[in-house]
């Protein structure tokens, strides 16, 4: 059986970030594994600009930010084999994979990264009442007819969800002009950011309808209308407020899900909030030797946050392989939730060194503090004017405070 | 007259604050950077926005592409026009120019990936 140092599923922007941090942190023998024809992920269908602000201090497109990560791949001639579909990870590090060339093959890994990514949630996991006609597509299904294969999906739109995605597909839609009805959303907020609220739907006009939802889809070859309603406090349809709005095409941008399948397979604790792995610090699973980064561990805002995250991934991976990871260090804290916290990443810390704790919270809350509990012990409190589910918030534990707990875990709340 | 917006500036989303006397801007609040204050400026005078689209290939398929600056946000879908008239080269590269200084406005219309995968 062949054996490289590190295997990385996924070429995506967590699976070059990671394969760029390993590399310049001495480990060269590297092969990352792509599903897709080219690297790049999901970045290269989302050609509206937006992208690495953090990371590289301009506005770029996907493409352009995966092109960035591209070049640094290349550069450094880090093999990677496209059309690749990984099919299992062992416990014992061995990934079997194949494509048209090369058959189904195994590679024996020092260490694996998972940087799978995430997939929408589809039509199917959505249960809305009706007919199951052609034109209801996922937001990303019809963001890649439309950006990569230069197709229009429909003419008469309503988007159910205002995931990032579905704002970015109304203003994408309308620029080709499709005529966006409306952008129903379950909850009284979306979860998408501010700014595609703003440039996506105020820029055209486009409504976004708040505590609604599709329930109904009509139409038997086509899509020819959805009967949409508000909904109460409990998400109940209120019958009275139902309005048929006709059109050709539904979109759903109703979340994304970390694609965990060959993690699961692998034997890997998944975390009940985030789908993803429970990590530590080092993103390292717990199967050592095996880390996660980027949309597969949990779902990113931004892209320059997964390229943050993969960094420190591919990092911990090559100290691991260069044995500097003292094998199975002891769990030393353990990160808890209120529950107005949801889930925090990572779930624990096994260092003595600084660590940025990434969380979501499950509400939107105005004038709270965000406060970090060592047993009854307040060590950070920190003040925010506005905190919500679609923004992902971040609290630096200090390396003096590691140093300094009394206990074994923290408990993160919102106050 | 006060004015309520959204910063687009970058993910934070601002909600800015502007007062008005007719068009002319008396304060700016709510902004956290330099950046925030210049956009709240030009969004009550003369707003504008990055096009981000995709132009056809000669021969088949598309490359996606942008407006290299921001231009009048009214313009938006006449710039839309002007790029769907466009037809690019299946040997362009990252950045090469689709639409010249597109509609006057000083911007111009380049490719954000290679046309070859």
């Amino acid at each position: 059986m062949k054996s490289v140092d590190l295997v990385i599923v996924g070429g995506g922007p967590a699976g070059m970030s990671a394969a760029v941090a390993a590399y310049d942190a001495g480990i060269k023998d590297i092969l990352i594994l792509e599903r897709d024809k080219s690297l790049g992920g999901i970045l290269r269908q989302c050609i509206h600009n937006g992208f690495g602000l953090h990371r590289f201090k301009e506005e770029l497109t996907g493409p352009e930010y995966a092109y960035r990560y591209e070049i640094q791949v290349k550069e450094r001639n880090i093999p990677f084999k496209t059309e690749t579909m990984v099919l299992d990870i062992s416990e014992d590090k061995v990934v079997t994979a194949m494509n048209s060339t090369d058959g189904m093959f195994q590679i024996k890994a020092k260490a694996i990264i998972l940087a799978m990514g995430c997939r929408e949630r589809p039509k199917g996991a959505l249960n809305i009442a009706g007919t199951r006609p052609a034109g209801i597509f996922t937001a990303g299904t019809a963001q890649k007819f439309v950006n990569m294969d230069g197709y229009m999906p429909g003419k008469k739109v309503v988007i159910l969800g205002s995931g990032d995605i579905g704002l970015i597909m109304a203003r994408r839609m309308t620029l080709e002009g499709a005529e966006v009805k409306a952008v129903c959303e379950l909850m009284p907020y979306s979860g998408g950011l501010a700014r595609n609220i703003e440039q996506c739907l105020n820029d055209f006009g486009i409504p976004l309808m708040l505590s609604h939802t599709v329930v109904e889809i009509h139409g038997k070859e086509r899509v020819e209308g959805v009967t949409i309603a508000k909904v109460d406090d409990r998400r109940r349809p209120i019958p009275e407020t139902k309005q048929y709005i006709e059109c050709d095409t539904l979109l759903l941008s109703c979340g994304l899900l970390p694609e965990n399948e060959l993690t699961r397979a692998a034997g890997i604790s998944i975390d009940r909030i985030t789908s993803g792995a429970v990590v530590d610090e080092n993103r390292q699973t717990d199967i050592e030797g095996v880390f996660a980064c980027g949309n597969v561990l949990h779902v990113h805002d931004l892209v320059d946050y997964v390229s943050e995250e993969s960094d420190i991934a591919g990092k911990a991976a090559a100290r691991y392989i260069k044995g500097e990871n003292a094998a199975a260090l002891p769990c030393t804290v353990e990160l808890e939730t209120d529950g107005r916290v949801r889930y925090t990443v990572p779930q624990r810390i096994v260092g003595k060194e600084d660590v940025t704790v990434y969380f979501r919270v499950a509400d939107v809350f105005r004038d709270i503090k965000i406060t970090v509990r060592d047993g009854e012990r307040v060590i950070i409190s920190k003040k925010k004017q506005k905190v919500a589910p679609g923004e992902m918030e971040t609290v630096k534990i200090t390396k003096d405070m590691l140093a300094s707990l009394e206990g074994n875990k923290l408990t993160f709340s919102i106050e | 007259m006060k004015r309520e917006l959204t910063c687009i500036v970058c993910p934070k989303g601002c909600q800015l604050t502007v007062e008005l006397e007719g068009k002319e801007i008396i304060s700016i609040s709510g902004h956290t950077c330099k950046r925030g204050e210049d956009y709240a400026r030009t969004e009550c005078t003369a707003p504008m926005r990055t096009v981000t689209t995709t132009a056809a290939i000669i021969g088949g398929g598309v490359v996606p592409v942008k407006t290299d600056r921001v231009i009048p946000k009214e313009l938006m879908f006449e710039c839309m026009k002007e790029i769907n008239k466009a037809r690019v080269s299946p040997d362009a590269k990252l950045g090469d120019v689709v639409v010249e200084n597109v509609l006057g406005t000083g911007a111009n219309v380049v490719t954000t990936r290679n046309a070859k995968i």
